[in-house]
């Protein structure tokens, strides 16, 4: 799994690729956790085009990123969720609790 | 017996279990969702026991092996996965095996629910200081299964 991040104008976007489960969550949850914790960025946005495999480990890291933002007051924004992605998050009942946006267009615009 | 793998614990290695159990189920003809399911739920169990029943020990014994299950139903026969996963690691209380409940927006404890949903059987045993999990899927009755 890779991460690299980008700014776009007052969002700062995670562009992950690759499977997030057990071995990589961790690394999720780190770079969430800078950005919204220690960087303060009021605006991230998590690009999930590329993930082709998402466990229980990396949702735990999506819902502490959630839970980062809350405290913080900033904007977490999900975007490009595949297949997997998106029944995992339905499955877990944690659609509707993520600000998800099909594309990086309509996640920048909102 | 269809294959049986005998792993490590390493996290690392996941990723080749669940490529290994997607193309079983596909060429044994499930459905592409029950494909990422079943696939789900064993990526799961080897999450758990690496965590809990080994508490993050990279170099610990585990063992999956998969075989043809079959139910009668009607008056036909379905056939299925049987996936049995053992470990030596800690005791696991079944008590403990139901995972949090989801409208708790909080980390962790999902990994049982996705494996509950998605298998027709889930059995947790212990025996002689072996942890066994035994996973069932079967086919929908209409489909017929290609031999292989």
């Amino acid at each position: 799994m890779q991460i690299s991040v980008r700014q776009i104008e007052k969002t700062t976007i995670l562009d992950v690729s690759g499977d997030i489960d057990l071995s990589s969550s961790p690394e999720v949850r780190k770079a969430l956790l800078r950005e919204l914790r220690e960087n303060r960025i009021p605006r991230v946005a998590l690009n999930l085009r590329e993930v082709r495999y998402i466990d229980s480990s990396g949702i735990a890291s999506l819902v502490e990123g959630l839970k980062a933002s809350r405290d913080t007051g900033a904007r977490f924004m999900l975007f490009g969720l595949s297949t997997i992605a998106r029944e995992v998050l339905q499955l877990s009942r944690l659609v509707k609790v993520f600000e998800i946006y099909d594309t990086e267009e309509q996640a920048l615009g909102s | 017996m269809l294959l049986k793998l005998e792993l490590q614990s390493n996290p690392e290695l996941l990723c080749a279990v669940r490529g290994v159990v997607e193309r079983l189920t596909e060429k044994m003809g499930f459905p592409e969702p029950e494909c990422r399911s079943v696939t789900r739920a064993v990526d799961e169990a080897m999450t758990n026991i690496i965590r809990h029943a080994y508490g993050n020990q990279p170099d610990q014994p585990i063992e999956l092996t998969c075989f043809r299950a079959k139910r009668a139903e009607g008056g036909d026969s379905v056939e299925g996965l049987e996936i049995i996963l053992k470990d030596q690691g800690a005791q696991v209380d079944p008590e403990d095996m139901h995972g949090r409940p989801l409208d708790e927006v909080k980390p962790g404890g999902l990994g049982l629910h996705y494996i509950r949903q998605s298998m027709d059987i889930m059995e947790f045993t212990r025996a002689d200081g072996t942890n066994q999990l035994r996973l069932v899927k079967y086919l929908q009755p209409k489909v017929s299964a290609p031999r292989f």
